[in-house]
């Protein structure tokens, strides 16, 4: 019986690709190594810089506002000068404008009840009106904070705050304090722990003025347009930037991620990645075509196109891109899962994902280019000779 | 038998064509003129040798008629087309439509078993799927191997590997058929074989083949001998036996490259 050919029969230069580089094994090897481990180091640093850059503006995306008041110059979140509460009240009287409510932040010494202190970072709202408040919650409620003296504190800090759970008892600014909503996931990206209480306990535990607050938020009038809102605030206030969620959102980014240097310390990190990633593969697939160079003459002086050649190489370093990346995003994965309740968790986003696989196919297509040019430099007459 | 020097008129259409080819390699000190106005046709339907010493400029020459390289001076026409001033895109384009090359080690892709080699001949000309797996099976076929497809070259022989070679150089159906040395790395059974495949395949009317040697025992299979020194032809001689009288031939003198007269007795069969 004859055998049927098989009508969708591989291309033979993805099986010259795979041949030559599966030919090879031990160089195969240290292929995916260097690439795994360009692209782990990629993911790591990237990771940190997504999740440092989902960290920093935390507060600010919790926050149930439209617009933002804040001190003019503000850098980001953490970085306030206390408003007079006039602000307040003239920014109620602008039109389209519904409510503003107050956001007190700053840090203050918890005392251990154990004995010891460290420092804490305070945020408090109006419990009663929409505004900044715990979220996670999972003890409690947060309109428990309306009863004086209690805050909110995320699980992970229990060992910092020598608290163990609802009910416990500590001391902020010599005021005794108790823990009455417990959040999870709540982490400040300083390592100092948030802790949430009410608008009047937060001036009292970071000893801001009664009339003053560090932020306002402004909630629109049903229908109201932001940006006019926005416009007519910023006439009428002074000393204060008039900013939307997402333009304090990213003025926060950054700053952390820019001014402070951090970002750009994490995207070396990754821009150092992608570099020895692409070196060591330029390196493997050169010599690779250094050893197959009778089989890439032979290519040529069949007639074979550069074109032609050109995809053998490029599969090669698809190939190479694919199996590097699989495993380098398996451990990418598991680096996530490992970090998710560290202080700095490493994220993983669908799109990095994809980003990162593109990055890995770019790196290794870009890497194909010696082995092009050495390629295409071949003398076909060399068969004769060999 | 005798070997007859006749003047070469061609009364078909040339496959391959030089004209007066001068070829120039290396450059300043090291300059060598390798080809001194060589002019060769090659007509379909014959088996033509090309035989010369060493450095005599047989390679240089099935090169530049192989589109590999392009001549310094003069013309060289394949199937019609000149190579004057074809980049190596446009050379390599010739080579694929027109011209199929058996080289003396063959040059098998280990990594791909033989009927993979075969279809890499028509993968480089955009041609895939099953009626290219039918044509390299044919070429096979024709080449006595259609039951070592499967297998790789270093399962096969010396004189398999070259048959494949054979194969991989016919199944594009190129108009021309170079062979460099394809017999120099076979014992003379092997050997033999490989020359009757090649003989039987310039029997094609729509194609020519031309086969660089420097072994005489390859001379009774040829229509016409070519000899080259020094990087000119110095005689074209016609073979006045026809292919159906070589296997009676017991005995065959004739002159090596260096003019020294051997004997074989390798056509008994």
């Amino acid at each position: 019986m004859t055998r049927m050919a098989n009508p969708f029969a591989m291309s033979l230069a993805f099986k010259l690709a795979q041949r030559n580089l599966f030919h090879d094994r031990l160089r195969l090897v240290a292929t995916v190594v260097g690439i795994v481990f360009s692209i782990v180091l990629v993911t790591v640093q990237l990771g940190l810089y997504f999740g440092f850059g989902r960290m920093v503006t935390t507060m600010v995306d919790h926050a149930t506002g439209d617009l933002w008041i804040i001190p003019a110059g503000a850098k980001s979140f953490e970085d306030p000068s206390p408003l007079d509460e006039r602000n307040r009240f003239a920014a109620l009287s602008v039109n389209g404008v519904f409510d503003v409510t107050a956001v007190v932040i700053g840090f203050a010494e918890w005392r251990l009840p154990g004995g010891g202190t460290t420092p804490v970072f305070v945020v408090g709202s109006d419990v009663r009106a929409p505004g900044l408040h715990p979220w996670n919650v999972v003890a409690g409620s947060v309109d428990a904070l309306a009863i004086p003296n209690t805050v909110a504190v995320d699980q992970t800090y229990f060992e910092r705050l020598g608290v163990t759970g609802l009910g416990a008892t500590a001391e902020i600014r010599d005021q005794k304090v108790e823990v009455a909503v417990i959040t999870k996931g709540i982490r400040s990206f300083t390592t100092t722990p948030y802790v949430f209480t009410s608008l009047d306990r937060a001036r009292a535990y970071t000893g801001t003025a009664a009339n003053k607050a560090a932020f306002f938020l402004v909630h629109l009038a049903p229908k109201g347009n932001v940006a006019s809102v926005q416009e007519r605030l910023q006439a009428n206030l002074t000393d204060v930037e008039v900013l939307t969620q997402a333009e304090f959102r990213e003025r926060s980014r950054t700053f952390w991620l820019f001014d402070t240097g951090a970002g750009a310390a994490l995207f070396a990190g990754a821009l150092l990645g992608v570099i020895v990633g692409t070196v060591i593969v330029a390196q493997t697939l050169y010599s690779s075509t250094k050893d197959h160079i009778n089989e890439f003459a032979t290519l040529r002086a069949i007639g074979s196109s550069g074109r032609y050649i050109h995809q053998v190489i490029i599969w090669q370093a698809l190939l190479n891109a694919v199996i590097g990346f699989s495993i380098a995003a398996s451990i990418g994965f598991i680096i996530v899962d490992q970090t998710a309740e560290s202080a700095l968790p490493i994220v993983m986003t669908p799109t990095l994902t994809i980003g990162l696989f593109a990055l890995t196919v770019f790196m290794c297509v870009m890497s194909a280019i010696a082995a092009i040019i050495k390629v295409m430099r071949i003398d076909p007459a060399m068969v004769f000779t060999q | 038998m005798t070997i007859h020097t006749i003047a070469i008129q061609d009364s078909k259409e040339a496959v391959l064509e030089a004209t007066d080819v001068v070829k120039v390699l290396g450059s300043g000190a090291g300059e060598v003129r390798a080809l001194k106005g060589v002019s060769l046709s090659l007509s379909p339907g014959e088996l033509t040798l090309l035989m010369g010493p060493s450095g005599s400029g047989k390679t240089t020459l099935l090169s530049v008629l192989g589109c590999m390289m392009t001549p310094t001076e003069g013309t060289v026409r394949v199937c019609g087309n000149s190579t004057k001033g074809a980049g190596p895109e446009q050379l390599a384009k010739l080579r694929r439509d027109h011209i199929g090359y058996v080289f003396q080690s063959y040059h098998l892709f280990p990594t791909l078993n033989a009927l993979d080699n075969v279809r890499l001949a028509l993968d480089v000309r955009g041609e895939h799927g099953p009626e290219a797996v039918a044509r390299a099976k044919e070429a096979l076929a024709t080449v006595g191997l259609l039951h070592k497809l499967r297998s790789y070259p270093r399962q096969l022989s010396g004189g398999e590997q070259q048959r494949v070679a054979i194969a991989r150089a016919i199944v594009g159906k190129a108009a021309a058929i170079l062979a460099d040395e394809p017999t120099a790395a076979l014992d003379s059974q092997n050997g033999h074989a490989i020359m009757e495949v090649l003989a039987r395949i310039a029997e094609d009317p729509s194609r020519a083949v031309l086969v660089v040697t420097h072994d005489p025992r390859i001379v009774p299979f040829a229509k016409r001998i070519v000899r080259i020194e020094d990087g000119r032809i110095v005689r074209e001689e016609r073979n006045g036996q026809q292919n159906d009288e070589r296997s009676k031939i017991e005995e065959h003198d004739v002159d090596d490259e260096r003019g020294v007269v051997v004997k074989r007795k390798w056509m008994q069969r």
